[in-house]
This record gives C-alpha cells, sequence and structure tokens, in this order.
C-alpha cells in the first residue's frame, strides 16, 4: 500500500514539474505550425546566436577539461598544505549566483574595472581592438567561469578510490609524467572525463545570468538563450512562439544530454562490477 | 604524514608543474573577478553601503528570494525524499526513466525552464488555468518565484540522499520491526537519523542556488516592485543595466556572504558526518 502510494506520488510529481513543461516547450514552438517553426529558426539572430553559444562552448569545455585534468591530478596525487581549502575553493561557481559572476568580470575589465587601463595600452602598443565585456571573450570568461568546477568535480572521486600506486610504481621506475598519465591513469578516468564533459557541455550551452551581464548585442554577442530572452520579451504572439522554437533546440539538446549521460553512467557502472 | 607537511614529497611527478597551472587558472577564473568586486565595494564608505542596501527594493528582493527559496527547499526535502526512497527501495516499470528525468533541470537551460514555466502557470496556460477557477494566481506571484525554484532544486536533493539511502543497511530496519516499531517509528528513530545529513545537504545547495536563481526565476516572477515579486538577481541585473555599479557591487557583497555561509555550513556536515562514520 505504501510502496503504490509513494510511486504515484513519485510520478505526479515528475510528471506535472518536469515532463510537463517539456510537452510544453514543443507544443507552443510548433503552434503556428511546422513552416513558421523553420523560418524562426533561420533567422539571422537565430544563426549567429547558435554561433556564439557554440563558440563559447567549445572554449568552456576545452579549457575546463584542461584544467580539470591537472586540478584532479595535483589534489589526488599529492599531499600538501591547503589542499582541502583548494578542493573547497574548486566549488565556489556553484554557490555563487551566474548575475554576480557577470558582475565580477564587469568590474575587472569594465570601464571602471582596473583591468581595463591594462588592456587600452596593449591594445594601443599591437595596435588591435581587443574589447572583452560586451564582446565575444567575455561570453567566453563567464560560460568558464559557471562551469569551471563540472570536469575536476567528477574525475577528483575516481581517482580518490583509486589511490597512488600505480602511478608511484611507474614513477620508480623512470616514466616521465606524461607517460605515467596517458598509460596509467587517463584509462581510470576516461568515463568521469566524459561524464564531466557532458555536464559541462549541457551547462555551457544554457547558460543565462552571466552572460546576459557581459553581453549587449543581439546578432553580435547575443548567445541562444540571450536571444530566446529577447524574443520572449518582445511580447507579441509571434516572436513568443519563435522564443519557443529556439528553445525547443535546447530541450532536444537537453534530452540528448540527459541519455548520453545514462548511457555512461551505465557503462561506467559496469566496467566497476566487471 | 607527518613528514609531508610543507614540501611534497610524492615520487610522482608533476607536483610544480600542476600547482602552478591550478593556482594559475584560480586566479585568473575566480580570485581576480570576485577580488574586484570586493575592492570595488570596499570603497563605499559603510554609510553608503548601508543606505544602497537599505533601499525598500532591495531589502523586498532579499525577503523574496529567501523566503521563496527556503518554502521551495523545504518542498524539495519533502518529495526529494519521497522520490529517492521510491529509486533506491522500490523497483517499477519506468524507473529507470524516472530516475534519468531527475537530472532534467540540471540539463535545461534556465531561461527556457523560466519562459515554459511561466507559460504554463499564466492565466491562460495549461496549468494556470486550473489554478485560476480555483482562484489561485501563480505567474507573476511569490508562489509562481516558489515552484520555479522546485524546479531547480530537486535534483540537488534527490541525488544527495540516493547515496546515503543505497549504503543504509535494511538490518536495522528489520530490527526495529522484529522489537515491534511500527513504520513511522522506525523512520523516525532508524532511517532518518541516517539520512538527516544527506537531507542538509541537499537542502543547503538547494538553497544557495535558489537565492542566486535568475534564469527560470525572472519570466513567472513579473518582477514587480509593488507586488514584492523582485528578485535579488533581478535588481542586480537591473542596477547593471543602468550602470549602477555601486548598488549592484553592494548587494553582491552581501549575497556572496549567504553564498560562503551555506558553504561553509555544508562543510562543516560533511566533515562532521564523515567523522561519525569513521568512528562507527
Amino acid at each position: 500500500m505504501t510502496k503504490a502510494i509513494l510511486i504515484t506520488i513519485s510520478v505526479l510529481f515528475i510528471f506535472f514539474m518536469l515532463v510537463l513543461p517539456l510537452i510544453s516547450v514543443i507544443t507552443n514552438s510548433l503552434s503556428e505550425g511546422f513552416t513558421f517553426y523553420r523560418k524562426a529558426l533561420q533567422t539571422e539572430y537565430v544563426t549567429t546566436a547558435l554561433k556564439v553559444t557554440l563558440f563559447a562552448t567549445v572554449i568552456a569545455v576545452t579549457v575546463n577539461s584542461f584544467f580539470g585534468i591537472i586540478a584532479a591530478w595535483l589534489i589526488t596525487k599529492f599531499s600538501f598544505r591547503g589542499k582541502h581549502v583548494l578542493a573547497t575553493i574548486i566549488d565556489i561557481p556553484f554557490s555563487i549566483s551566474p548575475v554576480i559572476a557577470g558582475l565580477a568580470f564587469l568590474m575587472t575589465f569594465g570601464r571602471l574595472g582596473w583591468a581595463s587601463g591594462y588592456i587600452d595600452r596593449i591594445n594601443r602598443f599591437l595596435g588591435t581592438d581587443i574589447k572583452i565585456v560586451f564582446a565575444l571573450p567575455g561570453v567566453a570568461l563567464a560560460t568558464i567561469f559557471v562551469t569551471f568546477p563540472f570536469i575536476s568535480r567528477e574525475i577528483i572521486p575516481v581517482l580518490n578510490a583509486q589511490g597512488r600506486e600505480e602511478e608511484e610504481a611507474a614513477a620508480l621506475m623512470g616514466a616521465n609524467g606524461f607517460t605515467i598519465f596517458r598509460k596509467i591513469t587517463f584509462p581510470h578516468i576516461k568515463w568521469a572525463l566524459l561524464y564531466g564533459i557532458i555536464l559541462c557541455t549541457a551547462r555551457a550551452l544554457g547558460e543565462f545570468g552571466a552572460v546576459n551581464a557581459l553581453s549587449k548585442t543581439r546578432g553580435e554577442t547575443f548567445t541562444l538563450p540571450l536571444e530566446i530572452d529577447a524574443l520572449y520579451l518582445s511580447g507579441s504572439a509571434d516572436s513568443i512562439t519563435a522564443a519557443f522554437a529556439v528553445s525547443s533546440i535546447l530541450v532536444i539538446i537537453a534530452i540528448v544530454v540527459l541519455v548520453l549521460r545514462n548511457i555512461v553512467e551505465y557503462k561506467a557502472k559496469r566496467k566497476k562490477e566487471v | 604524514m607527518v613528514k609531508r607537511k610543507v614540501k611534497n614529497n610524492s615520487v610522482i611527478p608533476g607536483f610544480s608543474l600542476t600547482m602552478g597551472i591550478t593556482l594559475l587558472m584560480f586566479s585568473l577564473i575566480i580570485f581576480i573577478p570576485l577580488a574586484s568586486v570586493l575592492v570595488y565595494s570596499f570603497q563605499l564608505s559603510p554609510s553608503e553601503f548601508i543606505q544602497l542596501i537599505a533601499k525598500k527594493n532591495v531589502i523586498n528582493a532579499f525577503k523574496t528570494s529567501l523566503l521563496c527559496s527556503f518554502v521551495a527547499a523545504i518542498i524539495n526535502c519533502f518529495f526529494g525524499l519521497i522520490l529517492a526512497w521510491v529509486l533506491v527501495r522500490y523497483e517499477f516499470i519506468g524507473k529507470r526513466l524516472l530516475d534519468g528525468l531527475i537530472e532534467l533541470p540540471f540539463a535545461l537551460p534556465t531561461a527556457v525552464a523560466g519562459i515554459t514555466l511561466s507559460k504554463m502557470y499564466s492565466d491562460t496556460g495549461i496549468l494556470g488555468r486550473k489554478f485560476a477557477t480555483l482562484r489561485i494566481k501563480v505567474s507573476y506571484t511569490k508562489l509562481g518565484v516558489t515552484i520555479a525554484l522546485v524546479f531547480i532544486g530537486i535534483p540537488f536533493v534527490v541525488r544527495a540522499i540516493q547515496p546515503v539511502l543505497e549504503k543504509l543497511d535494511a538490518q536495522y530496519e528489520e530490527a526495529a520491526y522484529i522489537l515491534g516499531a511500527n513504520r513511522v517509528t522506525t523512520f523516525y528513530k532508524v532511517i532518518f537519523p541516517e539520512l538527516k545529513p544527506a537531507l542538509l545537504t541537499g537542502f543547503g545547495l538547494a538553497l544557495a542556488r535558489g537565492i542566486g536563481e535568475y534564469g527560470s526565476v525572472i519570466y513567472i516572477s513579473g518582477n514587480s516592485a509593488k507586488d514584492q515579486t523582485q528578485v535579488v538577481s533581478y535588481v542586480i541585473m537591473q542596477k547593471l543595466n543602468y550602470v549602477d555599479y555601486a548598488g549592484a557591487t553592494a548587494i553582491a557583497l552581501v549575497m556572496l556572504i549567504i553564498s560562503f555561509t551555506v558553504l561553509l555550513f555544508l562543510n562543516i556536515i560533511q566533515v562532521r558526518q564523515t567523522k561519525r562514520t569513521n568512528n562507527v
């Protein structure tokens, strides 16, 4: 009896809270018909937004994979003072509002920020016109910030569980650091890394608050979530439907991410059991 | 362990290289930008700071954000516990699907969640219509904000409780039943104490995320100063749009203090938890 009640509550909760919104995006996006849907996705604003989003995502995933592997190696293979503090600091972007992340970059590189003078000087010296705030580098930086912990967080527990003996043995036999990593550590963290990359990609594609503070030009530095925001807020029935049409791309990506995640998790679990 | 206090003497190579890169990345991505916010906020005199924080709409925004996140986190703890229990203890058709769906709020962009929830719960939306016949307004009220925060908070609670429930030994429950305890007593005396740290962790994460949430909340909240439905991150964003950096940083400082307090609180729970399990 209890079992039936609890399962019913769970299914109802999941249906109303999670499944219904998904269905709602799709039905709303197709409410004006399929031709409208296709046209809504082919505007210049949307294609640029897609490019900007992919650009920021690729940079964020690359930087964070590199950092994640290195930080995980540092934290799990060595003992040093302040290690726990360092491991905790990695999680800071999780507990900070994305809007504050955006503000932080504005206060650093913006007109009032202390680094803007240096950037001006570099620009004058090199004859370039690099802009960070309200330009693509700012969008990329904001995306890196909000996804910073994702990959290291997945790898650290795996390496902790594995211990250091194998690497120590290899080092004593004279293997260099890169060989040890490639031959011993990497096979262990492969699945965790992939898992982290999937999570990081999902979050990077959908980041809104932090990017919103650092991007001001529609059709140039707007990402897909910002484009959705612009369409939704312009208020006419057509543009709201267009906003849902653009959203449906991100919904499809979200579903693909969930499926991939489950596959990776399943494979990693099976590997552990074998 | 005592020997390895200051200098690292592991035989594995790469200590200084990885340490250098990690610290450099930390500084560039996290420390320097956050320090810029701090430095700027310290330029404000205490009276200026208080003036900026004590504005009526700012205080109302803090009240709304804290209240809605708190209520949402409580709701999430209740449903999260049921969901985790069902997913760990019972077998039924579609369980894997249910389990996979829990993380939808992590994968779905917040802006998409925001516009969808807002539309669903508006007076003409699929769920809003039902609520309207009951004379309950959801979109553009605090109730709407709370629902959006329940949406984004649920995976934190479920994923915090699930692993603990999986490890929980059914022997103690059986012993309690044999000794004559009923289900409710067994739950409160045997299961709940074991789950408390995980539940608190999930609560803290959902709360922290809720206070800073932006995308999923702003559409459903209506952002009206009069109805007190502005959330803190909306006020910051509004100030940034008006280039009122002083106001934005002052609020950000208070939010940073709240985030760090929650983070510290979670760490204390976790340290206590590991101590407890190690002693047993």
